[in-house]
Parts: structure tokens; sequence; C-alpha cells
């Protein structure tokens, strides 16, 4: 857990209607507080966009100076890290837009209509715990999966699943339909499974015979 | 209803969410119940998506809280947020 997390979820809303309040009459420097939380989230959003770790922080840089100079048009009756979610969202699509690398939704249509949306076949699922993710290998295997997804379904997967928004949420951040957001949500999903479920099953056969015989868990019980 | 397998794929994803109509969840529990491969297939799913949501997956650049931050303090110090 990072320490924003830790303090995140923990504050609630009124806490950061309190900072928000404070900012606005003149406290400015608790601004850095009120983003502390979110970082994380605003770097995974942008990343999901630009597909570049540096463009993606020069993103989350000039959203996040956008909100302060916008704070006081926030209304209170969206989440904060939803306001702040569109606007980085926006700061990406800018710089899509300006470099003609827009994300073309008739073209993904297109390609869903020919996709194959089949589910890789396994017979058992051993699962993999979170500690397989302190290796790098583990680590890698998921990034790529992710950043080969079509950019539609890779932008519902990261404020879905990556970032734990509502259905709701999502759509409207991204101008679509919930049904439309449940399609893709799906889709994306299957699409992982297919291309992570063996990749993931290999490794962790892999990881067993190299430990002789002792699972991840075994391993961390071990330690 | 009985379901084929082909039918319980196309409910993974809400099966996932919780959010499958109760009587078609009944359904697709029915079908799990004997089919090792649409079990396998929902587990993996699952297990997937609680692994790409883990902050080590997409990890910040070094120093990335830092130069925000920094590049903040630099607006802070000089502008107050534009009136309303």
């Amino acid at each position: 857990m990072t320490a924003s997390e830790a303090i995140g979820p923990a504050t609630g809303n009124s806490t950061e209607a309190a900072l928000i309040t404070a900012i606005l009459a003149g406290d400015r420097d608790k601004f850095h507080l009120l983003i502390l939380p979110y970082e994380g989230q605003l770097f995974r959003t942008a990343l999901a966009l630009v597909k570049n770790s540096e463009e993606a922080e020069d993103v989350v840089q000039d959203a996040v100076l956008k909100a302060y100079r916008k704070l006081g048009s926030f209304r209170g009756d969206a989440k904060f890290s939803t306001w702040l979610i569109a606007i980085t969202l926006n700061e990406a699509r800018g710089r899509l837009r300006k470099d003609n690398r827009v994300i073309v939704d008739s073209l993904d249509e297109q390609r869903e209509e020919n996709a194959d949306f089949t589910p890789a076949a396994l017979t058992d699922w051993k699962e993999v715990p979170l500690a397989a993710l302190e290796r790098q290998e583990i680590r890698t295997l998921v990034q790529q999966a992710v950043a080969e997804l079509p950019d539609s379904y890779r932008e519902i997967v990261t404020l879905r699943d990556v970032e734990e928004c509502s259905v709701n949420d999502t759509a409207q951040l991204l101008g679509i339909s919930v049904g439309l957001v449940k399609v893709r949500l799906h889709r994306a999903r299957l699409l992982l499974q297919k291309k992570l479920a063996p990749q993931l099953k290999r490794a962790s056969k892999e990881e067993k015979n190299r430990r002789g015989g002792r699972s991840w868990f075994g391993r961390l019980s071990w330690l | 209803m009985a379901l084929n397998c082909q039918h319980v794929w196309d409910h993974i994803s809400e099966y996932i969410d919780g959010t499958l109509d109760p009587q078609v969840r009944a359904d697709v529990e029915r079908h799990l119940a004997h089919c090792e491969i649409c079990s396998a297939i929902i587990d993996s799913t699952r297990n997937i998506i609680i692994l790409i949501a883990d902050d080590r997956v997409f990890e910040l650049p070094l120093d990335f809280s830092k130069r925000l931050h920094a590049r903040l303090d630099d607006v802070l110090k000089h502008e107050h947020p534009e009136p309303v």
C-alpha cells in the first residue's frame, strides 16, 4: 500500500471538502494534501491513453495544475477523484488530438465485430497470488497484456478494473452509455484472460519447478 | 434454463461483478457446478482482474511525486485558483 492510499479513503469526502474550502480561502499549500491520494490513479489513467510513461507524467502535471486553477468550479455533486480523472482524460486526449493520435472509436468498433472474444479454455486454475507480482516477469506479462488491448478497451479496463471506478462513473467519464461500458469491459476482460491465463499458468509451473515444487504461497510462509 | 458453455461465457464479466439477474446467476452457477472448464475460465478471469488492480503492475516512475509537487509548488507560490 502506498502512503497516498493510506490517507485516501480514510480522509473521506468531508475532509476533502474542508481542504477545498481552505484552499479557496487562501491556504493554498493544502492543495498538495488534496491531490496526494490520487497521484497513482491519475498516472495510470494518463498512461492508458498516451502509452508512454514520461508523457503520462507530463499529462498528470498539467492536469493537476489545471485542477488547481479551476478548483473554484469543482462542484461537490461529483466525487473529487472523478473530477480529477475527467481533467486528466481531457489533457491526455488533447495531446493525442494534437499529434493526430486520436482514439477512433469507429475503427475499434469495426475491429470489435471481427475480433474473437472466446476465452482461453483451461481445465483447472491455480490461483496466482498477489505475491507473484514481486517478480518482474509477472509484472511485465500483465503490463503487456493491458498495453496490447485496443485503445477503447484499455481505457475501460483502466478506469473500471485498475482505478475501480463504478460502471456509471466510467460511462460518464468516457461519454458512452452504461451498456457500452459493460460490453467493452466484458470483451476486454475476455481478451486479457485469453492472453494472460495461459502465460501465467506457464510461469507458475516454471516457478514451481524451479522451487522444487514449492508454490508461491509456500514460499511466502517459508519466508 | 440449462446453459451451454458459450452462454456462460457471455455472462462472465457480469457474473464476476455480481450484477447478473438472480435467475441467470442461478443458471450460470448450475452450469459451473459440473463444468470444470467454465469454472477455470471464471476463476482465472477473476484472478487476472485482481492482479491488474495491484499498484505494483503500473508503478509510478521514480520521484514522480517529488517532481509533481515541485512543479505544483511553483504555481501555488504565485497563483490563486481562478475566480469562478
